[in-house]
């Protein structure tokens, strides 16, 4: 029994049980969507979900596991609905085809301009660091804004927005669930190659992590470069699920909102990107429809402590003891139920609170040498 | 002549953005952090003017000034106090969270919510003429105010006993520590420094841009922060000349009819340049990173 076993415990539920989970929901939903069609609501609210965990995950990597901070991700979305848009525009006029081809010519060049984007943006400010790449990627984004906006009607249709051919409402969803597994399996599979133990060991230490050997600049690229390629494939599926494209969708406060559910759904955590993005976006959209203005606003207020609190208190020092004592995994084991620790890897989640910005050199000074009584005297054991 | 004008109006743009950066400028190289709820103290002390207003101009610009300095301490004190010495990137956030925080708590306020405002502080304010040049009175304001804060807070910091232990603490937190020196009063003395200029750059801006809404001071914040970065982080004269020089660029850019909607991108693509070739600023010390 145990060696049938075998192989499945070698399996990391953690990341498995994203694809299951994402793929029963999709699968679920064509189902419903095939025997007894859904209501225009539900799938507009399906293609949101999907769009926003795309966000979520691919703006993960940057923030979660390098550990810089990207207020761009909408900047790099609205390079990716603008130019999918327009691709898919040509090629409804030349080829008339609306089909799933169009779809993937518009999906590839939207992602590869916006990867390009991001190498173009991330080859000078990886050089910089937190703020300064903070400020970088936020000015990327409002160039980005300014220049799509004022586009001439013919090219990306200026203030009026780029009208888009609209792809087929009933199985647009689908796609996106389907965009999100690829999502998925590229940046977990990233993140537990050796490629992703290099970018979160840049993130708990660069300078310990230069001193190994790690190419820094390269692997900070990378994770940026994929970020934003992703960005883009959620802004090209934003492109065919809506019939307009406008710039002043993609400002700074819409980074924002994305950088809030990557908070939220816990730094570092796939699983929890993908849930906290589609809480987040369902609350808002039925709050939208629920209560217009009036309590809709109080919300954000909610939001904003959410993140404040969560910050604090995963990050302050005088927290520390409180934070180690009352930690779910602690209060897991005392109930004995989950008393297994796995063997081999050490947890990959970011233990944000462990991350020193400078080496702390008394630790490194005082390690105990616990010396063999034999070795300290060596003639005793002979007496 | 109208080179003239532009120049003037940029001056005095400038002057206004340069009192936002020093902002900046006090409070990352004192507290090592990028306060991103800058441009939004701005915006409450819009808001401020515009409560006061019904009672007494004067009296208004004087209560949105105390206001922010209360709202700068106490954000300092419950938000990023705790947070000390704990990672860039979470200081970073929590900052970004207070800026969401008091753009919200405005839009959830019946009485202003996400309606634009009309802020009349001083009417009819009239120009002065010189020569053939037209000059507002408002500019003039503007950049008397500019100067004169300016000149005050360099004098501040190079002559008095706390300005000096401010410098201190800017070049090293630990040993200003042992110096005697309360680390954290000076701390929380920037934040409420840097929050009173926020509010007179607040009410210099509504002279000349005089409709206030939730969102009035982000851009202008991120702006200022670029201008702080452009002259060099953590030093004052440089958040002067970024300031200045940003407000100039602004005023050209807009009286040129062809490139006028491309301004905003004009500057953070000056931004871009200047940290590619000088990630330092113009007026920037150059660090050594220590293990």
């Amino acid at each position: 029994m145990n060696k049938i076993l075998e192989p499945f415990k070698r399996i990391s539920w953690k990341y498995l049980i994203n694809y299951i989970a994402v793929a029963v929901v999709g699968l679920l939903f064509t189902v419903l969507t095939f025997s007894s069609g859904l209501p225009q609501s539900t799938l507009f609210l399906l293609e949101k979900i999907t769009m926003n965990i795309i966000l979520v995950v691919s703006l993960s990597l940057v923030v979660g596991f390098l550990g810089e901070l990207s207020l761009g991700h909408a900047g790099f979305m609205c390079v990716g609905a603008y130019i999918g848009g327009k691709v898919a525009c040509i090629l409804s006029e030349s080829i008339d085809g609306d089909g799933i081809v169009s779809f993937l010519i518009a999906l590839l060049v939207g992602a590869a301009v916006a990867g390009a984007f991001g190498f173009i943006i991330g080859l000078p400010a990886l050089r910089l660091k937190g703020d300064y790449l903070a400020i970088v990627t936020l000015a990327f984004g409002e160039i980005v804004k300014t220049v799509f906006a004022n586009s001439s009607e013919d090219t990306f249709g200026g203030s009026m927005g780029l009208r888009t051919p609209r792809f087929d409402k009933q199985y647009l969803f689908i796609i996106g669930f389907v965009l999100v597994l690829i999502t998925l399996a590229v940046i977990q599979n990233l993140i537990r190659s050796k490629h992703g133990r290099a970018i979160t060991a840049i993130r708990d230490n660069e300078i310990a992590a230069r001193a190994t050997g790690i190419n820094v600049t390269k692997y900070k690229l990378i994770a940026f470069v994929i970020s934003a390629i992703f960005a883009g494939v959620a802004g090209v599926f934003y492109s065919f699920a809506n019939s307009t494209v406008k710039a002043s969708v993609f400002d700074y406060n819409y980074s924002i909102d994305i950088l809030i559910m990557v908070v939220i759904g816990g730094m570092g955590n796939i699983s929890g990107a993908i849930i906290s993005a589609t809480a987040i976006t369902y609350i808002n959209t039925e709050l939208q429809t629920l209560l217009t203005g009036g309590a809709a606003v109080y919300k954000d207020i909610i939001y904003a402590l959410i993140l404040i609190v969560i910050i604090i208190y995963n990050n302050a020092s005088a927290l520390k003891s409180f934070r180690e004592r009352f930690n779910l995994k602690a209060l897991l084991k005392k109930t004995k139920l989950f008393n297994k620790t796995r063997q081999g890897y050490a947890d990959d989640e970011g233990k944000w609170d462990r991350v020193p910005t400078k080496i702390d050199m008394d630790e490194l000074l005082s390690v105990d040498v616990n010396v063999v009584e034999s070795i300290k005297n060596p003639d005793k054991e002979e007496m | 002549m109208d080179f003239i004008i532009t120049l003037v109006n940029g001056l005095s743009m400038g002057g206004t953005y340069a009192m936002i950066a020093l902002g900046y400028t006090m409070v990352y190289g004192i507290a090592k952090m990028l306060n991103f709820a800058h441009g939004d103290i701005i915006m409450i002390g819009g808001y401020a003017i515009l409560v006061g207003l019904s009672v007494n101009p004067l009296l208004a610009v004087l209560f949105s000034m105390l206001f922010c300095m209360l709202l700068g301490v106490l954000i300092e004190r419950v938000a990023y106090r705790p947070l000390r010495g704990s990672s860039p990137l979470a200081v970073l956030i929590t900052a970004i969270g207070v800026s969401y925080l008091l753009q919200s708590i405005i839009l959830a306020i019946p009485q202003f919510g996400a309606d634009t405002h009309y802020v009349v502080i001083i009417k009819d304010l009239g120009s002065l003429q010189i020569g053939e040049v037209l000059i507002g009175y408002d500019t003039i304001i503007t950049l008397a105010i500019t100067i004169v804060v300016m000149v005050s807070l360099t004098l501040f910091i190079k002559f008095t006993k706390t300005g000096r232990a401010m410098i201190a603490v800017s070049e090293d937190r630990d040993a200003a520590r042992l110096m005697g020196i309360n680390v954290n009063f000076i701390i929380t003395l920037t934040f409420a420094i840097g929050s009173v200029l926020a509010a007179v750059a607040g009410f210099c801006s509504l002279l000349d841009t005089p409709w206030l809404e939730p969102y009035y001071g982000s851009l202008p914040g991120i702006k200022a922060f670029a201008a702080a970065v452009i002259g060099g982080i953590g030093s004052i004269p440089g958040a002067m000349l970024g300031g200045i020089l940003l407000g100039i660029v602004e005023c050209l850019c807009n009286s040129v009819q062809e490139i006028a909607p491309y301004t905003i991108a004009i500057e953070f693509i000056i931004l871009i340049l200047i940290l590619l070739v000088k990630p330092t600023g113009i007026l920037g010390k150059k660090r050594r990173e220590k293990v």
